[in-house]
């Protein structure tokens, strides 16, 4: 019988570890150990658990990583709350790669490139596999510069990562942000298109940016100041899907589906479709 | 092409039935067309067409998936697709024949879509030729002639007989398994009949509405007119229109717990319903105006973007004879087309 992309495959959950006090990232391998599949930076998969529900998640790990899979996720519905009571060894059901990821091989795009990332709360989540990527692959980027913030020093998402291994990696530069003053926390503190303004980071860069709707506004509106051309500016999106294969209906921004045709987009591509995202 | 004298009609439908499942219309207790599967004593409704649409023989209302037994931490993982066997429809108009290749354009694109593929691959789609559209009739308007549907063979019932014509393989093949029925004859009687829908077809109000402004205009011109807030004023986003729509093929996947397992399905959905975009932390279209505009670019805009221009509708008229408020998709086209 032919391969149904609409039947999942089981997975396992093997580690968890609590980012943040509604964050947590999951660790998760086929039944046999092993990785269950290969993907492209910025690409996503459908989880789920049978009975509760299924959703489209951002693979967090990147893809040099070849033992297992990470999923950053933040509790905040019905299938999340779920996973987020879930303990080591529990069976869920996994199906992808789904998406166009980001174009991290592409010398016209991305490759070779300084990179500039810069993300908000979980938006961390679908950056962290690209950031590991190029990290992984020093040699074929540029400068790589992260910019990221978030409510406060505890919402800071893969905190111990960023602490021990970028903030350690000499090719790289974190600027970290809180929203608002906090005891034990002397790094810098306000909202995040702010502070890229304020950094203001070479306009040669090319921008990779995830977060929540408001920020990513009005930091492209900053960047747009700052002489940045919506050609420079990546973003990857979300909206509700059902079946990750462009045929359910629902997740369409325009013509284009987000869990096919995105969910990777340049902001001069967003500027041809409706606003309706 | 062949012919079967009327009175043998009931004679074919036994014979096809005899080897394999055959559907056809037939008119119900309230005196409405669905299709049924035939048995003796069905007779072949002179209906116009069905309340629903046909596209229920390839994507059905719901679909089970697949199935899952939960225990403790373990999950298994039940793939219980079985091969479909072979089916026939006949009677399908054109207007629902042409929504078949719409659907497959969805279901048959890369990662093909298994469940619908096995029943499309079984099933043989046997037309039949229109001779008196109704007032809501616009399959011209989409390139459609009633009088010559497309399918596997197409069929053309005059007052005395039955004629066939093959247009597929899988038509020619139909077609031998009924042929000692059948004498083979000239096309007269059949372009006499279509010559007759022809001009019937020409006097139907919609014959003239063009579609022009959808080729001519930009998506995002289209998508920010000021009339979209005024053709869904009164829509109540009952989805009755995509759910008698033939081209309708939106669907969600939801999880079934029978008390001994998990049921995962695939059922209808509509794209006028508010929770269909819903998440758990925002809804990209919040209002009903985002969801009608929705249906109606998708169907009229993003759809041939996608498809080379092909429109997703094909002028059946349910959605006009079906919608609680009177709005329907030629009101949207005559809308823009007047601008």
């Amino acid at each position: 019988m032919l391969n149904e992309t609409l039947i999942p495959k089981l997975g396992v959950v093997t580690d968890i570890r609590i980012d943040t006090p509604d964050v947590k990232t999951f660790r998760v391998v086929g039944t046999d150990g092993k990785k269950l599949f290969e993907h492209i930076p910025g690409q996503c998969a459908m989880l789920s658990v049978p009975g509760v529900g299924e959703g489209m998640f951002s693979i967090t790990s990147s893809p040099t990583n070849k033992e297992f899979m990470e999923f950053s996720i933040k509790k905040c519905g019905c299938l999340t709350s779920w996973l987020h009571m879930m303990d080591v060894g529990q069976q869920i059901t996994v199906r992808g790669p789904y998406g166009n990821g980001f174009p991290v091989e592409d010398p016209e795009k991305l490759k070779g490139k300084d990179l500039l990332f810069i993300a908000g709360g979980i938006g961390l989540a679908p950056l962290r596999s690209v950031i590991n990527y190029c990290r992984d692959k020093r040699e074929n980027y540029g400068s790589i510069q992260i910019i990221y913030g978030s409510r406060s020093k505890d919402d800071l998402v893969d905190y111990q990562e960023i602490l021990n291994e970028w903030l350690a990696d000499d090719g790289i530069t974190v600027n970290l942000t809180i929203d608002r003053e906090q005891e034990g926390w002397d790094g810098h503190v306000g909202f995040v298109p702010n502070y890229v303004k304020e950094l203001t980071p070479d306009i040669s860069k090319t921008v990779l940016i995830c977060g929540p709707p408001i920020m990513i506004k009005f930091t492209l509106a900053g960047l747009k100041e700052l002489g940045f051309k919506e050609t420079q500016v990546f973003t990857t999106m979300e909206l509700r899907m059902k079946c990750a294969i462009g045929k359910c209906g629902r997740c369409n921004i325009g013509n284009k589906y987000v869990c096919k045709d995105g969910p990777v987009f340049r902001f001069d591509q967003l500027g041809e479709l409706p606003n309706e995202y | 092409m062949f012919r079967l004298p009327i009175e043998k009609l009931d004679d074919l439908f036994a014979a096809v039935a005899a080897a394999q499942t055959l559907y056809l219309p037939a008119d119900g207790k309230d005196g409405r067309a669905s299709y049924v599967k035939w048995e003796e004593g069905v007779k072949l409704s002179k209906a116009l067409n069905t309340v629903r649409s046909a596209k229920d023989h390839f994507f059905p209302q719901t679909t089970n998936l697949c199935d899952f037994n939960m225990n403790g931490k373990n999950i298994e993982i039940i793939d219980n697709r079985q091969e479909s066997e072979n089916f026939v429809i006949f009677g399908v108009r054109a207007c629902d024949a042409r929504s078949f290749t719409i659907l497959d354009k969805v279901f048959l694109a890369e990662p093909v879509d298994t469940y619908y593929a096995t029943r499309r691959e079984h099933g043989t789609v046997i037309t039949l030729a229109c001779t008196e559209p109704e007032e809501n009739c616009f399959c011209s308007v989409f390139g459609i002639d009633a009088a010559s549907p497309e399918g596997d063979a197409a069929c053309h019932i005059t007052e005395d007989a039955l004629y066939i014509n093959a247009n597929t393989e899988k038509g020619e093949k139909f077609i031998e398994s009924v042929k000692d029925m059948l004498t083979e004859c000239g096309t007269e009687a059949v372009d006499a009949q279509k010559a007759q829908t022809a001009e019937i077809m020409k006097k139907l109000p919609f014959a003239n509405v063009s579609t022009d402004y959808f080729r001519k205009n930009t998506l995002l011109d289209i998508f920010n007119s000021e009339h979209w807030k005024k053709l869904s004023e009164a829509c109540l986003g009952c989805g009755t229109c995509t759910f008698v729509c033939p081209t309708c093929q939106c669907y969600d996947i939801k999880d079934f717990d029978t008390g001994h397992g998990i049921k995962r399905y695939r059922t209808w959905d509509s794209c006028m319903y508010s929770d269909f975009t819903k998440m758990a932390a925002a809804n990209s279209r919040n209002s009903q105006v985002e969801r009608f505009r929705q249906r109606f670019m998708h169907k009229l805009v993003y759809f041939p973007d996608n498809n080379n221009g092909e429109f997703g509708c094909v002028g059946c008229g349910r959605c006009l004879s079906r919608c609680p408020i009177s709005m329907n998709i030629i009101k949207v086209i005559k809308t823009f087309g007047e601008e």
